[in-house]
Order: structure tokens, then sequence, then C-alpha cells
């Protein structure tokens, strides 16, 4: 089913369980001869803000647990600002994986899958979502182990701290996935929760960009740009405007 | 079963800038112009207008506007003993698709390489030996053409552009403010340098207090109102922070879209068909006249499009793919040395030294692609590298390209990458701090190579490029002196704290790096060493040219853009002036 554009829509492919992901199918073809500039109203490409329907649509009680308090630990609140959960991050992290980013959808996916090197990259048959299915399963199962049955957010915040830098370091040996690796994507997909657009379900009230100074999306900084070592007057603002345009 | 299609004069394969400069030069000619590109239309108003383009997750690092790695990606391995795999996520660098092609996401930067770049080979043999040009099983060789035969392209890509600076050697005579190293330039930069932000000024006094020469980095992004001489007007920049990765909402940098289209699309014999990729050219029984080539469209349906005189326009890999699955030119094999297409694939090596300040309010965020403050002292040959272990070299810059924070919150070495004492440092540094970065060249190694690689296939079942690719100590060492120079710089800014960021190690896919991949189809005045000669026209079929970075014989330190454009300037003015009237050979094979 082609789009306005040409393109192909995703529709129907949502997140059912199976983790296969399916290239995209090529751009539209079009012919354009001495029309000058095509233009097209109402076609912007406009970015899709996250699903605001309440709770979470990747993760299940378990996972969603253990992505709270990591992320908790990882942004912790302080005098500073708002901690992970507040922002929205856990959030953010689901709603990236039910979408076209969990599927893969923009990865390279065909195989075969031969053991690779550190320097070739993402080498996974799944996709990030599939990706992360399989580690916090393998994570739920090594803490169990670990700590006499207990679950990661009933432990001491400084058992929590050991736990995910053991995870860091590649301590933590994990079925089917690589500890090290997984760890990476996560504070990779926190950081991301906490800076990216809150259209996106994240940074809350553009908080974060707040605790740092950042304005967000103005797009004139003519007046500012040759007074240095000045404050920026300005208020954060995000793509949709001020405060916080996903409520769940 | 393809579509046989009614003959063009000419057809240009991918339609980025050198895709735009070649049809607007050639339009005047009356031919009959058929572009085709396989990505979709692109323009400000539709795809990065300011309402929406100012979005780090969406376009850095979900890579919304780049080649589909689905669709087609390359494999990659560092040398000839490890498996080849395909890139399945983009990382150390981001190509381009669809109109304007890596013309719509570059940041501006819009240098003009070196006199001594072009004849690399011959002047370190005669300034340092023969031994240390052949080091490293190097496989340098200097370009086609000199400086100052490219000089009047540059000039002409330069106006085009708009490109804001401060010329540093105008016909010969010195400027102060300029870039004492560069080139005579036949006159000033169209336009002024822009606005210099606090972080590239800080590094300039810092570079000046060392006795280095700083200079405003040349840029395309409009550092005023702009009407290039094919009367269409670029607006200022406004130093947004989002260029890089990027389009321009404002119509403040150069792309194909603000500085030739607009025309070119009015254009009576020009034509572009988007959405349709090229899988193949059809010889003739000669095997020295591309007679067809066959593209496939977004329903699987094929065509056969004939035509006269066909220039293949598109990124370096896909040039070198093309030539390789249409069997034209040799391939090149390592063990051997012999045979040209693949040949002298080359890359760039950075490193980074990040400056934390106490109290200075730096405002990241107010950035522009090419807004920064550069030294030139350790490019090239612009100093002595008797004993050093190396040639060549690249630029030391704060370049102020913006402050987005997924990737910009740096903290100083000794502090977690997480936890509250991250969030301290990340959080209360911010708007304190900077990074100077190395930018240097990557010479030619008999082991860095593209070929078709034998497992891994495109959605369209062509085999991947195989890119074997990595650093020799040629590189390293070269680079670590390079961060060196840059660590004595940040030092001199009297920060709170330093983190330089060498590059160690094999050369890594993962972390992004540069978009500035060259070679595969080396241009020379050697056909056994060349794919294309001087003139960027094949060697083995007259008809047939090929643009782009790929014809460089080895990697320069400075971004390619405006060598790219130089040299497609000039080659389309050869094809206009000589080719045309009597199409063959515009040198000849025999006797070389």
């Amino acid at each position: 089913m082609a789009d306005k554009r040409g393109g192909v829509t995703r529709r129907g492919l949502l997140w059912a369980g199976g983790l296969a992901a399916i290239p995209l199918a090529p751009a539209g073809a079009f012919t354009y001869q001495a029309g000058g500039m095509p233009w097209e109203s109402g076609a912007a490409d406009n970015p899709r803000a996250a699903d605001p329907r309440p709770g979470y649509l990747f993760f299940d009680a378990a996972e969603a647990s253990f992505i709270e308090s990591a992320a908790e630990r990882m942004v912790p609140p302080d005098a500073h600002g708002p901690g992970a959960k507040e922002l929205g991050i856990p959030f953010f992290i689901d709603r990236q994986l039910a979408g076209p980013y969990g599927l893969g959808n923009a990865f390279y996916m065909q195989g075969p899958w031969p053991e690779a090197q550190k320097t070739q990259g993402y080498q996974s048959k799944l996709p990030p979502a599939g990706y992360y299915r399989a580690a916090l399963k393998s994570i739920g199962k090594a803490v169990a182990e670990r700590y006499q049955g207990a679950a990661f957010a009933s432990l001491s915040p400084a058992q929590q701290d050991d736990f995910l830098k053991d995870l860091e370091t590649g301590k933590v040996e994990l079925q089917d996935v690589d500890g090290k690796y997984f760890f990476t994507l996560l504070l990779q997909n926190v950081r991301e929760g906490m800076f990216s657009d809150p259209l996106y379900g994240g940074n809350r009230d553009l908080a974060a960009w707040k605790m740092i100074g950042f304005p967000g999306a103005h797009y004139d900084y003519r007046d500012f740009a040759g007074h240095h070592g000045e404050k920026v007057p300005l208020d954060p603002i995000g793509l949709l405007g001020r405060g916080n345009p996903v409520k769940s | 079963m393809a579509t046989k299609l009614p003959s063009v004069d000419v057809l240009l394969i991918g339609f980025g800038w050198t895709g735009a400069i070649v049809a607007q030069e050639l339009a005047d000619t009356g031919l009959n112009i058929l572009a085709i590109e396989r990505g979709q239309w692109r323009d400000t108003p539709t795809d990065f207008a300011p309402t929406f383009d100012q979005d780090e997750l969406r376009y850095m690092w979900r890579h919304h506007l780049f080649q589909k790695a689905a669709n087609e990606t390359f494999t990659f391995r560092n040398n000839g003993g490890q498996t080849a795999l395909p890139i399945r996520e983009w990382g150390s660098f981001l190509p381009g698709e669809g109109v304007g092609g890596a013309g719509v996401h570059w940041n501006g930067q819009a240098w003009r390489f070196l006199e001594r770049d072009f004849d690399l080979k011959t002047h370190n043999q005669q300034r340092y030996g023969k031994a240390v040009v052949d080091a490293h099983d190097m496989t340098i060789q200097d370009w086609p053409v000199s400086y100052a035969e490219l000089e009047p392209y540059y000039d002409k890509m330069e106006r085009l552009c708009g490109i804001g600076g401060k010329a540093g050697n105008i016909q010969g005579a010195i400027q102060p403010g300029g870039n004492p190293f560069e080139g005579p330039r036949s006159r000033e930069f169209p336009n002024p340098a822009m606005v210099q932000t606090y972080g590239p000024t800080l590094f300039a006094e810092a570079a000046q207090s060392l006795g280095y020469k700083p200079f405003p980095q040349p840029s395309a992004n409009m550092s005023q109102a702009y009407t290039n001489p094919l009367g269409l007007q670029l607006g200022p920049c406004t130093y947004c922070g989002f260029c890089e990765k990027f389009g321009c909402g404002n119509y403040a940098k150069a792309s194909p879209q603000t500085t030739i289209l607009p025309v070119l699309m009015k254009k009576p014999n020009f034509t572009l068909k988007t959405g349709s990729t090229v899988l193949k050219l059809t010889l003739d029984d000669t095997k020295t006249k591309v007679v067809s080539a066959t593209y496939v469209d977004h329903t699987g349906q094929e065509y056969e499009q004939p035509a006269d005189l066909v220039i293949l326009c598109a990124y370096p890999f896909a040039n070198a793919q093309l030539m390789l699955l249409s069997g034209i030119g040799k391939p090149y094999d390592p063990q051997s040395g012999q045979g040209v297409v693949g040949r002298n694939y080359a890359y760039q090596i950075t490193s980074s030294v990040n400056v934390f300040f106490e109290d200075k309010i730096i405002n990241p965020f107010i950035g522009a692609g090419a807004l920064g403050m550069t030294i030139d002292e350790f490019n090239g040959d612009n100093f002595d590298h008797k004993n050093l272990g190396f040639i060549a070299g690249g630029y030391i810059q704060i370049l102020n390209t913006g402050g987005r924070p997924i990737e910009m919150t740096y903290v100083p070495d000794g502090v977690p990458k997480w936890g509250a004492e991250w969030k301290k440092a990340a959080v209360e540094g911010y708007l304190h701090t900077t990074t100077i970065a190395t930018h240097g060249a990557v010479m030619s190694h008999r082991g860095n190579y593209l070929d078709l690689d034998p497992t891994y296939r495109d959605i369209y079942g062509r085999p991947l490029v195989r890119i074997t690719f990595d650093y020799t100590d040629q590189e390293h060492k070269m680079s670590d002196y390079l961060t060196d120079r840059a660590t004595d710089i940040a030092k001199a800014m009297n920060p709170k704290a330093i983190k330089a960021n060498k590059r160690t190690g094999p050369y890594d896919m993962t972390p992004y790096q540069t978009t500035h991949n060259t070679g595969g189809t080396v241009s020379g005045t050697d056909p056994n060493t060349s794919v294309t000669n001087p003139y960027l026209q094949s060697w083995d079929v007259p008809n047939l040219f090929l643009m782009g970075a790929g014809a460089f014989p080895q990697n320069a330190g400075y971004n390619p853009t405006m060598t790219v454009a130089a040299t497609a300037y000039r080659a389309v003015e050869k094809i206009k002036n000589t080719y045309l009237k009597n199409p063959g050979p515009l040198i000849s094979k025999v006797g070389r």
C-alpha cells in the first residue's frame, strides 16, 4: 500500500510477538519533467509522537520493573532534577521498542550470522526489541541466582549498582545475548529517553533540557551568537511546544 | 523481462551534488538528459521544515535521511583474514540517499585541498626519500590534475554555494586572518566568515598564543543572505545547531536543493526519475561501449534504458559496485596488486579533545555545521615530517556544529558513564564544555580495497560491496601526533579539565567518525593504476564517466565536497567542449 508520497505504509506491522524484521520497500518511483520544484500540500514528513495510551505496550510487568529500577540508578533523582522514572525514560524505551526501531525496520537483518569481530558492530539475529526481551529474561535469572531468588527491583540501591557495574564490565554471563553489549544499548536508550524531544515520551516537561540549559527546538540564535559567555535567556521548547505533549 | 525504453542522450545515475552539477552544466546543450535516483524527491518545506527539523533522535540516531541499510548496505572486515559481515546499523559513516544525496545533510565544510595534496607521492619522495612513500604497503599516487588546474572550478563551486570565509592566499599574496597554507585563490570568498561563537574564539586565542595562525572555517552555511550565479537566493544561517546529519529548514545551507535544482527542474530537456535503482550496465559486443542501464522500480518492474553517454554520479561504493557488477575494468586483487576497480579505498582518521571549563558559558547549542576556527599548521606537508614516521596530516579545530544533548553531554576522565556522579557532571558541564577535533588524512594501502561480497546480498539480490579496511601505523602515528598538538592547545585554553580521545586500535565500524569514503574508482594517468583518465572518463569504456570521491587516489586531511564538485565541473566542461563534438577517448589508452 502506497501513501501519498509513494512510500509504503507500515500499517498492520504492529508488534505481535514475531521478531523478524521486514525490509523497507524502496521508495515509490516517480518521473519529474520540466515542472519546476515538485510540491504537494499536506505531505510534510512530520515525526510520529509516542503512542499516548497509558501503560506499557512492549514490556511485561517483570521487564518494566527491571527497566524502571535500572534506569533510575542510571539517572537518579537529585538536587539537579528528576530521575529516570519521572522523566518518562522507561515509557520512552517501551514506545521505541514497540515501534519501527524495536522491529529493526532500518537494520539489515539477513543472515548468516557467524562469529563477529568487535569492530563489526551489531551482529545479532534479533532486532532491538528481541534483544531486550532475551536479555531481560536472562538478567532476571542471573539476578535470582545471585540474590537468592530476589528480583532486581527489590535489591538495595548499592546491590543494584553492583549488578549493573558487573553487567557493564562483562562480568555477568547471560544466555543468548552479550550482557556487556546489552548494557551499552540500554544506556544509549536511557540517554535518548532523557534528552530527546518530549514528543517521543521521555524528557517529560522538558525537564532534562532545563537541567542542562539546552533551549531545545529553537531555530534562531543570531541575536546571541557573538555574545560570548552570556546565558541565553530562552526557556526550552519542544517541537510540539512547551509542557508535556505525551500524557500517559 | 525488462521493458525497453526510448534512448536518451545522457543518462546520470545518482542525483546528489555531482548529478545536479553535471545536469545543470549539460542542460544548455539541448541534449535530452535523464537522471535516475534510487531514493525519493526531497525538499525543504516537505522534508526538513523548521517546524520539525531540530530532532536529534529521529535524524541523528534513527538515521531518517540516510541510505536504508535494510535494503542496501556494505559488508566490512579489517583485513583479508577475517570474514566480512554486513553493517547492519550505520555507525562509522552515514551515506546519503534521495534527491540531493548527502548534500542535504552535510555540515557545509568547504575546503580546497592543498597544492601538495595533488603531487603527494612525487613531493614526499623528493623531500623524504623513496622508503618513506613505500612504507606501510602504501599504494599512494599523484593526482592526474594539479591544484592550479582545479582552481577555477573550486572558485565556481564557491560562488554557486556562497561560501563564507577569509582568503589566506590571493594570487600568491598571503592575507592576514586567512589560511596562509592554502593554494593561491583567484579572489576572496563570495561571503564573509560567519560570526564566531565562544568555543572557537577561545580556541583561536589559545592557538595564536602558541604561535599558530587560526582562521575561520570556510562555510557553506550562509553568513548573510546570498544570491548565487544561477539567481537562486539563500537565507542567512540562524545558528540553530542542526546541520550535521540534518537538512536545513532555513534555505541557509548550500545543497543541490538550494543552489541548483529550482533552475534545473524547469529545463524542458531534463527528466528525473526517483525510486529507481540501477542494477547493471550493459556493454556492446566490443565491450568498449555502454548501450544501456537496467533499473528496477518499487514494484519490481525492470526497465532497460539505452543512452549514448552514461555518467555515474552515485557515492563511491555504488559507483564501484556498478562497475564490478557490469564487468567494466579489471577488479583489484590485493595479492598480486593487479587490477584497478576497488583499488585504493581510503577513509579518514579523527580524534578529539574535550575541554571542560569551570564557569565560562560556552552555549554549545548556538552552532552551525561549518562554524568554527581552524589551524592548518599540521595538515598535508605544511610541517617537517622528518623522523616522525608518517607523512600527511590533518587540520585541528573547534567546530561548533551544535549542542545535541544525547551526543554531546561530555564528562571528564574518571567520571562514570551513569549514575549520580555522571548526572551531576553532565548537568553541570553541558554549558561549559567544548571540543577540539582533529581530522586526518588516510593514505591508500595495498590491503585496503573494495570488492563484491561472496555471501551477502541486497534486497535486489545483488552482492553487497565488501569493504576491507584498517588503519596502519602511518595513520595511528599521524593521528596521535595531531591529538597531542590539539592537547597543547586545549591546555593553553586554561580549562578546569581536558579529556583526550585518541583513535586507538583497529578501525571500528560502530562509532561515527566521518562520511568521507574515497577511492575504489581512482582517476590517474596510468590505466594500470586507475579506472578513469584525468577527465574522469573510463579508460575501457569511453562513453562512461565516473564522478565523485571514488576518483581520489588517496584521501586528504580535508572534507571532500568542494574537491568532488571541482573535479566534476572540470570533467563536464571537457565533455561539453571536446567529447560531445567527437565522442571517444579523450586520452588514448594505447602506449600508456
